[in-house]
């Protein structure tokens, strides 16, 4: 997995609550058996018709949100189904950082296995990121490793994360290496079952 | 010795490491598999060089993408292929694996409780959000992503961080044609989509207690729709008697033995949790959703709601969306909305008693002209049971078309799909937009509102439907 420190790229606005992992990808791209690819497919019902024509209704069809990296979204971000096939297409797509008031549980778990950082911020932060972005080509600096979010008229607020998974965005760590080291541990767990 | 929540106990007996400032490591003792986020934890494995470690507590089947009728011709290739790469890993693996064929084969989280893999006091995942079905038993059972299944395939464990507890108790009892689907959306619905976030849930209170052991399957199946990763209920009597003789349970003396143990699980007198909500199931009537998450549900004697009555802004509009993605009024009566196809099946409510309830319905009745109504039983046994028992016959003569076990018309992943702007009475867990299909319109109820809807072709409140299982 890419180590995340610093990441500035162009924030896209996505104004809803409870965006689901549906949504995000829909079920008949589940079918594939590939983790790369699913960029293609994100959000595809809202920004594709039945014809597969691009809906103009739907902003990330707008070309000024072109090259995006960081989606600012509504509260429960990822909630329903626990496909990591959506911080996949996420990831494939060019999104990096996620900011919102609130994330689903699962979902938020498996951004941090595909190198995706979530970041909450609260509802008033979030809303104005929303209305900068879709008011003008809106720029924000993450710093992972000072743990704040700025862009360059002053604006700048920091967020939490735990260590753990801060340490793991990192480092870009493979999880399962780390594991076992502990893996006498687990045989010692399971001589007493 | 402080009293403690169940969730402490099982948390407790299964954690491997811990350190300061990090999530503990906890040992997962059953873990269950499906074709559609597997392929790429197996792969992961063969890049790494990795074996599965515990191939004994790993179990397999598929589900979503099996076809619910002539099910030998899997016309669709690539869900073809997952199907076979699923098979291909099992065997490379050494992985139990009920595939297409085989006798257990079913929804995942229908096969578990049926064979007795599911037990009280076991930590459980798959990659699937409803694993929280399982902790009706008593166990700990979460979903998780690839990237997880991937790890707990190559070391039984999880890195967990140590879940806040939520109460959520039921007082008094269920009224009269009220059912455990009614009891969870109605809970949802007054508490809304996320309100388990962080939390697992555990239901309690007397009705609760008084719900069986399937009923209870149901409840916990939409934890996840609160937005709680794991739902569950301290096990007592009911589940003891539902799992002697189960396959995979423990034998004779042994199972006596297991039952002590499961008993002094159960959530101590005076344990506190993180926190509480109550809700009393006499205010409980049937429930209809109208919108396009769990929480958008109303009282089947209600009207859809207007926006126009939504103080905030953001909610007003997501109000907004919905009823047009829905194609409903505000203010139009839930009732005298008229549907065109009907699902009984999925995790939530496709077992044995869902079916005799759904059955009792319609009996000697008419599928309206206007709607298709499908029959999907989440296992192959609880196919056979129902056959055993003529339920079969029953929907079919009614209209129904009775078909092969799977997730079929919940996901829409198969051929089982509701076509755009159409609309479905469905006992499946998501109404999201296009759950059922690209345009779907999707409303969730009981099997037993379900069942009446498809003779009436619009929804009506099931208590005062005129059939012998209400008089
Ligand atoms: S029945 Fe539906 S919710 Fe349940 S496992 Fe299958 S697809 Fe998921």
């Amino acid at each position: 997995m890419e180590p995340i420190k610093v990441h500035e790229g162009l924030v896209y606005p996505l104004n809803r609550a409870n965006v689901d992992t549906d949504q995000i990808i829909p079920k008949q791209f589940l079918k594939r058996i590939e983790r790369q690819g699913f960029g293609q497919f994100l959000f595809y019902n809202w920004r594709f018709d039945d014809q597969g024509n691009k809906r103009v209704s739907f902003n990330l069809n707008e070309d000024k949100y072109e090259g995006a990296s960081i989606l600012v979204a509504g509260d429960n971000f990822g909630c329903g189904s626990s496909r990591e096939h959506a911080p996949w297409a996420l990831q494939d797509y060019g999104f990096k950082v996620i900011i919102a008031p609130s994330f689903a549980d699962i979902f938020y778990s498996n951004c941090f296995k595909n190198g995706i950082l979530p970041i909450t911020l609260s509802g008033n932060n979030v809303e104005s990121l929303i209305q900068r972005a879709e008011d003008e080509n809106y720029q924000l600096v993450v710093d992972l490793e000072n743990q704040v979010v700025k862009d360059s008229f002053g604006y700048e607020e920091g967020f939490s994360i735990s260590s753990y998974q801060r340490e793991m965005l990192l480092n870009g760590w493979d999880e399962i290496a780390v594991t076992l080291t502990h893996e006498a541990k687990i045989e010692q767990f399971e001589q007493n079952l | 010795m402080a009293p403690k929540t169940i969730v402490e106990k099982i948390w407790e007996k299964h954690v491997v490491h811990q350190e300061k400032d990090k999530p503990d490591l906890l040992y997962i003792d059953l873990h269950l598999v499906h074709e559609v986020t597997s392929p790429q934890a197996f792969e992961g494995l063969r890049i790494h060089n990795r074996k599965v470690r515990r191939p004994d507590r790993t179990f397999a089947t598929m589900d979503h993408n099996v076809p619910t009728r002539e099910r030998h011709i899997i016309k669709d290739q690539i869900s073809k292929a997952q199907m076979e790469k699923l098979k291909q890993n099992c065997e490379e693996f050494g992985i139990r694996l009920a595939d297409i064929n085989h006798p257990d084969q079913g929804i995942v989280h229908v096969i578990g409780p049926e064979l007795g893999l599911t037990q009280p006091g076991k930590t459980i995942v798959c990659g699937d959000s409803h694993t929280s079905t399982h902790g009706a038993f008593g166990a700990l059972a979460f979903g998780i992503g690839t990237s997880e299944v991937e790890h707990v395939l190559a070391t039984q464990t999880l890195w967990q961080v140590r879940p806040k507890t939520l109460n959520v108790k039921v007082n008094g009892r269920l009224g009269k044609g009220v059912t455990a689907k009614d009891l969870i959306l109605a809970i949802i619905a007054k508490n809304g989509v996320r309100f388990g976030t962080g939390f697992v849930i555990e239901y309690t209170g007397d009705a609760v207690r008084s719900l069986s052991m399937e009923e209870r399957m149901t409840v916990c199946n939409m934890s996840i729709e609160a937005g709680a990763r794991a739902g569950l209920i301290s096990p007592d009597e009911t589940t003891f008697e539902y799992l002697r003789g189960k396959r995979y349970a423990p034998k004779e003396e042994a199972y006596e033995q297991a039952v002590e143990e499961w008993r002094s699980l159960a959530t101590d007198e005076g344990a506190s949790y993180d926190a509480t909500v109550e809700i009393d199931a006499e205010e409980i009537e049937p429930q209809v959703t109208w919108g396009t998450n769990p929480g958008m549900c109303i009282p089947v004697s209600a009207c859809v709601p207007n926006p126009a009555d939504v103080t905030s802004a953001s909610a007003k509009e997501e109000t907004e969306r919905a009823l047009e993605y829905m194609g409903l009024q505000a203010d139009q009566p839930i009732s005298s909305v008229k549907i065109d196809h009907v699902f009984i099946g999925s995790c939530t409510n496709s077992r044995l008693s869902d079916l005799r309830k759904a059955a009792e319905i319609v009996r000697g009745k008419k599928v309206n002209h206007a709607v298709q109504a499908i029959v999907v039983p989440g296992s192959h046994s609880v196919k056979a049971a129902a056959e055993a028992e003529g339920l079969d016959v029953i929907f079919k003569q009614a209209g129904f078309d009775w078909r092969d076990a799977g997730c079929s018309m919940c996901l829409a992943m198969n051929d089982d799909v509701v076509p755009p702007g159409e609309r479905c009475a469905s006992t499946s867990n998501r109404n999201f937009e296009g759950r059922q299909g690209n345009g779907a319109r999707t409303h969730l109820v009981s099997p037993e509102m379900a069942a009446a809807a498809a003779i009436e072709g619009h929804f009506v409140d099931v208590r005062k439907y005129k059939t012998p299982a209400f008089n």
